[in-house]
């Protein structure tokens, strides 16, 4: 599903983030990306989204060299990637639905239809009690759950998520740590940056170091 | 199609409730707009009703003969059938001294001053129209005229409708040219204030970046939102526009009155309402377009 092919980044000024990197991912797959910050790990969740572009290589996402595509057709792309950011990227001005709406409003999906998802995906993270909430009256994990809420509402066939479990309580990383899971379960292809270890014992690891992957 | 029409939708609902979140910052914009707009608007406004005024009066360039006051009636009709047979002339109205005066009479604003004087001050007149009407046919018949017995004095009428005429050219290009100038400024308002809101609704562009919007999908909330900015500063202007002529109406009226004329100030028709709601909404949106394209562009 997804093949890095001798694949750096650079950035300027002469910053090698990521140096000759080399995998595969398949179909339906959970793969925990390690390493410590500063390792690259976040630079590579981002070329799979074509948010940055490598310098050398090609990154290929269900064949396609995503490096390559046009302007126009990221959006196509990405709408197809469920991303978890490490900041969460909510918009603190909205409720909680209504960052869940977002990418179907942006998809074009009927409003009941959408809705009807939203509160499925809701469900599905334990927050269906808080849809009209303000992302700022939620904990830390609730807001990790939302974003991961909102991350899957499209139902996409590929999870990104990066640092997911950062600056959680034990018991709150292993609950999120325990949806990623659940998502793998139902074959959605998971792809984790992260730099905790033992949350997800059954994934497939590549460890990171300085830009280069270790054996 | 249906996905489309309901991005636009929604796209529309999210402007207005933007416009309706910050209400005084969006009801200043509205004013500044208005305002700006009034101008050429109510330079139109103007204008049209001066074309109105001056299509009331004869365009036709005519000659008017002043007997002399002493003048006897035989002298007068003698002129009357010098004229009807010279040649070069379409038409020859009499006026006489006598009908001036009834008319002159009529006039609130001279009655008082007229009946102070012991005797009818105006002499008998004829207004000839001549059958060539340019500058130069015509002065010729005035020089022509000047020199016939009894003929005090020989004006030609046609100058101050030829100045009307050039001032209202001149109007004309007034108001375009104010027009253009503020038309620009409205641009570079809503340019401003797009660029304020993309500045403030960065995070929320760059998530739904992220999560797949298409560059038409970011612009389309902004670009309804510069429309309706222009929409509303359009609809402003108007009703600024619209209260200046009621209020005008009255004192314009009764100047005009003084020259014998009738002028009701009428407010923009509803071809030039459309076109300056039309107008302003279009350059609204041209501001956010150029606003959004340059956001993008360096993203």
């Amino acid at each position: 599903m997804i093949r890095f092919d001798r694949v750096s980044k650079r950035y300027p000024p002469g910053v090698d983030a990521l140096s000759n990197l080399s995998f595969e991912v398949t179909e339906r797959e959970m793969l925990v990306v390690n390493g410590h910050s500063g390792a690259g790990k976040s630079t590579l969740l981002k070329l799979i989204a074509a948010v940055e572009k490598c310098t050398a290589g090609a990154v290929l996402v269900g064949g396609q060299n995503v490096g390559g595509l046009a302007r126009s057709a990221l959006p196509y792309l990405r709408r197809r990637i469920g991303m978890v950011f490490q900041d969460q990227k909510l918009l603190f001005d909205r409720s909680v639905f209504e960052n869940v709406m977002l990418p179907l409003s942006i998809a074009g999906f009927p409003r009941r239809d959408a809705a009807q998802r939203v509160r499925a995906a809701l469900d599905k993270v334990g927050l269906g009690s808080r849809e009209k909430a303000l992302p700022v009256m939620l904990s830390g994990g609730e807001q990790q759950r939302l974003a991961i809420a909102r991350a899957v509402v499209n139902r996409p066939n590929l999870l990104l998520a990066d640092e997911p479990t950062a600056h959680l309580d034990s018991e709150t990383a292993a609950d999120v740590a325990r949806i990623f899971h659940e998502f793998h379960h139902v074959g959605v292809t998971v792809l984790i940056a992260t730099y905790a270890n033992d949350l997800f014992p059954d994934a497939r690891r590549l460890q990171l170091d300085h830009g280069k992957l270790l054996p | 199609m249906k996905i489309w029409l309901t991005h636009h939708r929604e796209a529309a609902a999210l402007a207005l409730r933007r416009l309706a979140a910050a209400p005084v910052n969006s009801l200043l914009s509205l004013l500044a707009i208005g305002i700006a707009l009034s101008l050429p608007a109510g330079g139109q406004m103007l204008l049209i009703n001066a074309l109105h005024l001056a299509g009331a009066t004869s365009a036709v360039p005519q000659i008017s003969l002043f007997m002399a006051a002493n003048a006897e009636r035989r002298t007068t009709t003698e002129i009357e059938s010098r004229l009807a047979k010279y040649g070069g002339i379409k038409q020859v109205r009499f006026l006489p001294r006598e009908e001036t005066l009834a008319r002159m009479k009529a006039n609130p604003g001279l009655r008082d001053v007229i009946e102070a004087l012991p005797d009818n001050p105006f002499p008998d007149a004829f207004i000839v129209t001549a059958t060539d009407d340019r500058p130069e046919a015509m002065e010729k018949l005035a020089v022509e005229f000047r020199q016939w017995p009894k003929v005090e004095h020989v004006q030609l009428d046609s100058a101050w409708v030829r100045r009307l005429d050039a001032l209202l050219k001149l109007g004309r290009t007034a108001v375009m040219l104010l027009g253009a100038l503020l038309g620009a400024g409205l641009i570079a308002i809503s340019f401003s204030i797009i660029r304020m809101q993309t500045l403030m609704r960065r995070a929320e562009i760059e998530v739904s970046q992220l999560l797949g919007a298409t560059d038409g999908f970011i612009r389309r909330p902004f670009l309804y939102f510069g429309a309706l900015l222009g929409l509303g500063g359009g609809l402003v202007a108007w009703l600024l526009v619209g209260a200046a002529a009621l209020w005008l109406r009255a004192p314009l009226g009764e100047l005009v009155r003084l020259y014998d004329l009738t002028l009701v100030l009428q407010n923009l028709d509803a071809r030039d309402s459309a076109l300056l709601l039309g107008a302003a909404a279009t350059l609204g949106w041209l501001g956010a377009l150029v606003s959004l394209r340059q956001h993008l562009r360096q993203d």
